[in-house]
């Protein structure tokens, strides 16, 4: 026996009848810890859709935080002889003119770069109180089950039931001013009970393994099985649904805000440049196009790392 | 008033304090450390959403009675559905018993709560069957094992818990440097042995293991069934072991109880159960096995039973094995069997007289005696 | 390929064209590419099959029993599995070189696979009789009323009880061993030739594995089918089978008819696995147990792939693969049907 180790020969005396177990491979010995979360890492790292959609929204975080990196042209200053004006001023890329001039002669460029930063919060608030809140409720309903669950799945029904754009017109309506804060309001307050019913979902899973009654069987508290055993179990898929939704919250900024609903001039905001682009659908395409591809970019790089995610955590996909 | 209830607290108090000390007492070795009375477990069908009204119930566990002995292995057998593993359940309060009582060292632990349950849970462990499911992915092989410690912080001091932990991990057979490792670098059996180590860190006197070696592989299971004697001998232990694989419970077993929905058929010592059955299930079931010899193929004499086993929310009148037994009579219909020493063997002295509950016990031998 | 001496005598296929065993399996690799390397399922597998005849096909999990099946049947998930090599023979055609077309013939009407997990098996959404009847309106063109008919007669065949009354039922409605007779209905739909049966009963309880297995040998009988029988129970194929196959991490180690197996291994494996069962009608004392785990398929140990778990490795166990060699006794007479893939076969048979 070649591979005894030490160990195995102090706990087995009698070694052909209670062998050491796993006395290594040599290779074994180079294996390091590799937890889920380090595994699912390793995966995306090597996921091209993940590196694109990381790097795209890497520079709308960065857009949204420091505008005044991008451009030195106001996006509200209009200058009314440049009115409509959209052949781009060449050899200025980034200048304020670059991307030509809106109705009221602003720089359509300015207001890109300015009203990334409404998108970006709008998206990023909304994720974050909807996942607090909508995976609060669903962990407490799954886990206590009964008549909790019974009276936390009906109030989720009642929300899931009211058509989201239709319920946040109705809440914004509510609203003097239409500020970010408002619309993020708006859309969280209909918005939690989709992960309400993921994370109710993915914890009614975990509750039954087995490892939950191990701890249960050890004595261990009800603060411990959920925030040790079940919340870092049921996380993956909120974690997936909630970066697909964000794409889904910032398009219904811009929905809301071009129906005139959400946010309004002087805000600076893209659904409210594609609302005002609309008007001169047929003189000056560039107004609607470039706050249309900037959405669309936006919205496709959350859906893609959501992607990624997804593929990541869920070990059937691999 | 306020001093009243104050005293009641601390009447309370002094009573708490000393069920733990009753329940940390040693027991003597051949004495009965666990007993069960009449144990039941009925889970309501419901029907409605909100307003829930009961239509019925599957009586998984339906009176079982049993001793476990200190340092003693006894073996539950049944086929699925039998209510084996909600006995388990049960015995490690997972699941409120509908009724019944278990008796550990004379305390009821049905009815126990706050420090005395916590004491009962870290003197009666559990082994799991899944090895890939009893274990949190997320932690580490070390974070699994030293929970015990965290939840029960006298058993080991802060700062010893990381070499106690290398310590179980050697007693089971594990390089005591994996104790970084998540669960999934493992194989089934190693597992399963990261499992026993996690019952054994706070030095239980029973370990209840639930069908622990069936999800492994032929091989490793002798592995893990010979760590589990020498754990027993070196930490005297009392194990529960329920399965459905009847070699090994034989193996491992002092005595044997055999389930049949929800209702133990017949308890005895190993060889009464295996050489002297006398309960008919218990003679069909060991006729069924398959032996790994095929020369036995021939001459052995199978008991093939018909039908499937009856559904636990409607189980049949009376003897609850009759709608599949080759004997029943009118009897069986109405009354049930009682679990005793059968009449017909009454005060004699053979392997047979031991406890079986059937109407028409009679013995039969269907393992051939080696 | 040898063929055992009493399954010789078996009659000849049905169609009676092709003189040969039934199903041939020729150095079959499979391998499937993770994102950890590349995983060697399957590593030049050879067996073969008679009608009439039953081989088990024994190992743990891992061991690529269940892979190769999937390869003859044509179900194996690919990508991420690949076939580098090897022929699957079916009547002496080559089933692999066959368009899909042809394979899709041969895949149901002549071999049908029984599953482990009959639940899973079954559709869900549709009755029993439907699902039966299917196979007759697909392939034979039966009309709905006849394929019902059809449906109920094999229900009968399988002694499901009260067929007529069931036909309608859901797959649910039935307990697990019922529910496995449906599949083997199923699978017997077209008489097929050959059936492979991957863990059986596993999921079943004891007296219902009998039944179940019980009925199944006797069906193979009456329709003088061959069976592959893929398991990792020592006790089931020691009921059932004509001879076996004992695979490891990919290759088949052990090759011998069921009684031999039994009374002499040939390979240290099997021995270690006969002596590590316990046994119902003995109460031994500490159970002999392969020390070590099985091994990881991304890295097979060199040489026997077993030498690190073998009591009697030697330093070239270590080096050299040995090969699937024939067994004699120890005069040096023929033992038929017999195989070891050890390099110390004689030491561990006759000593």
């Amino acid at each position: 026996m070649p591979d005894v180790t030490k160990t195995a020969a102090a706990t087995a005396p009698d070694a052909v009848a209670a062998p050491p177990v796993d006395a290594p491979a040599p290779q074994d010995k180079a294996e390091k810890p590799r937890s889920l979360w380090g595994d699912a890492w390793a995966d995306l790292r090597r996921n091209p859709y993940f590196l694109v959609s990381s790097v795209l929204i890497f520079f709308l975080l960065l857009i949204a935080a420091f505008p005044g990196m991008f451009t030195s042209a106001s996006p509200t200053a209009g200058d009314l002889v440049k009115h409509y004006v959209g052949k781009p001023e060449l050899g200025d890329v980034g200048s304020a003119g670059w991307l030509g001039y809106d109705i009221q002669g602003r720089s359509v460029y300015a207001r890109l770069i300015y009203g990334t930063r409404a998108s970006i919060i709008v998206g990023v608030c909304v994720t974050l109180i909807v996942t607090v809140v909508g995976g609060t409720m669903g962990m407490i309903a799954g886990y206590f089950g009964g008549w909790v669950d019974a009276v936390l799945s009906r109030l989720t029904d009642v929300f899931f039931g009211i058509p989201f754009l239709l319920g946040a017109m109705v809440v914004l309506q509510a609203f003097v001013e239409r500020t970010v804060w408002v619309v993020v309001f708006a859309l969280a307050f209909l918005g939690w009970t989709q992960m309400a019913r993921v994370m109710r979902g993915a914890v009614i899973t975990v509750k039954q393994a087995d490892y939950v009654h191990a701890a249960k069987a050890l004595g261990a508290g009800t603060g411990r099985i959920l925030f040790r055993h079940i919340l870092p179990n049921a996380m993956a898929p909120v974690i997936v649904v909630a970066t697909i939704a964000l794409g889904g919250y910032i398009s219904a900024e811009a929905t809301l805000s071009y129906l005139g609903l959400g946010l309004a001039s002087p805000t600076v905001s893209w659904g409210v440049d594609i609302s005002a682009g609309v008007q001169a659908i047929r003189t000056s395409q560039h107004i609607l196009l470039y706050p249309s591809i900037m959405l669309s970019l936006t919205v496709l790089a959350f859906i893609m790392l959501g992607e990624a995610v997804r593929n990541a955590l869920d070990p059937k996909l691999r | 008033m306020a001093d009243l209830s104050k005293n009641d607290e601390a009447v309370a108090a002094a009573n708490e304090e000393a069920l733990v000390a009753a329940i940390d007492a040693p027991v003597e070795r051949g004495e009965p450390i666990l007993q069960v009375r009449g144990l039941k477990k009925h889970f309501p069908l419901t029907q409605g959403i909100l307003f829930k009204k009961q239509v019925g119930a599957v009586k998984a566990v339906d009176g079982v009675s049993f001793d476990l002995y200190q340092g003693e292995t006894l073996g539950i057998v049944g086929e699925s559905g039998c209510g084996k593993s909600t006995v388990a359940k049960l015995l490690m309060n997972l699941e409120r018993a509908t009724a019944g009582e278990v008796f550990y060292k004379g305390q009821d632990i049905t009815k126990l709560s706050g420090r005395a349950l916590k004491a009962v849970r870290r003197n009666i462990q559990m082994v799991f069957q899944d090895p890939y499911t009893s274990l949190n992915p997320r932690m580490t092989v070390g974070d699994i094992i030293g929970e015990p410690f965290d939840i029960h912080p006298e058993v080991a001091p802060k700062g010893d818990r990381r070499r106690k932990v290398q310590e179980l991990l050697d007693v089971v057979g594990l390089n005591p440097e994996y104790i970084n490792r998540y669960p999934h670098q493992f194989s089934g059996g190693q597992r399963q042995r990261i499992g026993i180590a996690r019952g054994l860190a706070l030095n239980p006197e029973i370990i209840i293991c639930d069908e622990p070696v069936s999800a492994l592989d032929v091989s490793v299971q002798a592995q893990v069934i010979n760590l589990m004697e020498k754990l027993q001998d070196e930490f005297n232990l009392s194990y529960l072991f329920i399965a459905h694989d009847l070699s090994i419970v034989r193996h491992i077993s002092d005595r044997v109880g055999v389930m049949y929905l929800g209702k133990m058929a017949e308890i005895g010592t190993d060889s009464e159960i295996y050489e002297h059955p006398t309960h008919p299930y218990t003679q069909a079931l060991l006729s069924a096995v398959p032996v790994p010899d095929p020369e036995a193929r021939a001459h052995r004499e199978r008991i093939i039973l018909t039908g499937d086993v009856p559904s636990p929310a409607n189980p049949p009148s009376g003897c609850s094995f009759r709608t599949r037994c080759w004997k029943a009579q009118e009897k069986c219909a109405q009354e049930v069997p009682l679990l005793a020493v059968p009449s017909v063997f009454k005060g004699q002295d053979t392997p047979a007289a031991h406890f079986s509950a059937c109407h028409f016990a009679e013995e039969k031998q269907v393992v051939p005696a080696h | 390929m040898s063929i055992i001496d009493k399954t010789a005598a078996v009659p000849a296929p049905r169609d009676g064209s092709h003189t040969g065993p039934l199903l041939e399996v020729r150095d079959l690799h499979v391998e499937f590419h993770t994102r950890d390397g590349v995983a060697k399922a399957v590593n030049g597998v050879n067996y073969s099959v008679n009608a009439g005849e039953t081989l088990a096909v024994l190992g743990e999990s891992g061991s690529g029993k269940s892979v190769t099946a999937q390869a003859i049947m044509g179900i194996l998930d690919m990508p991420p599995g690949r076939i580098p090599k090897g022929e699957i023979l079916f009547r002496g055609q080559d089933m692999l070189k066959m368009s899909d077309e042809e394979r899709r013939k041969v895949r149901g009407r002549k071999i049908a696979m029984i599953f482990q997990d009959a639940l899973s098996s079954l559709n869900p959404v549709l009755s029993v009789g439907y699902q039966l009847g299917e196979m007759f309106r697909v392939h034979q063109g039966l009309s709905k009323k006849d394929a019902k008919l059809k449906a109920v007669e094999l229900m009968d065949k399988v002694k499901i009880p009260a067929a007529k009354a069931r036909v309608s039922d859901y797959p649910h409605q039935f307990s697990g061993g019922m529910r496995q007779r449906i599949m083997i209905a199923m699978a017997l739909a077209l008489e097929p030739d050959l059936i492979i049966a991957d863990e059986p009963t596993t999921a079943l309880d004891v007296t219902v594995q009998a039944q179940v297995m019980d009925l199944l040998a006797e069906l193979q009988q009456e329709y003088n089918m061959g069976l592959i029988l893929i398991t990792h129970d020592l006790g089931v194929v020691a009921d059932v089978a004509d001879k076996i196959a004992v695979m490891y991490a990919g290759r088949i180690v052990e090759q011998a008819p069921v009684h031999e197996l039994y009374k002499r291994p040939a390979h240290p494996y099997t021995r270690g696995l006969l002596d590590s069962i316990p046994r119902l009608d003995q109460k031994g004392q500490e159970l002999y147990a392969i020390k070590g785990l099985p091994p990881n398929l991304l890295r097979v140990p060199t040489g026997c792939a077993f030498n690190p778990r073998c009591p009697k490795a030697e330093d070239i166990c270590r080096t050299e693969i040995p090969a699937l060699a024939p067994v004699t006794e120890q005069d040096g007479t023929d033992l038929p049907g017999r195989k070891s893939a050890c390099h110390f076969w004689k030491e561990t048979i006759h000593g």
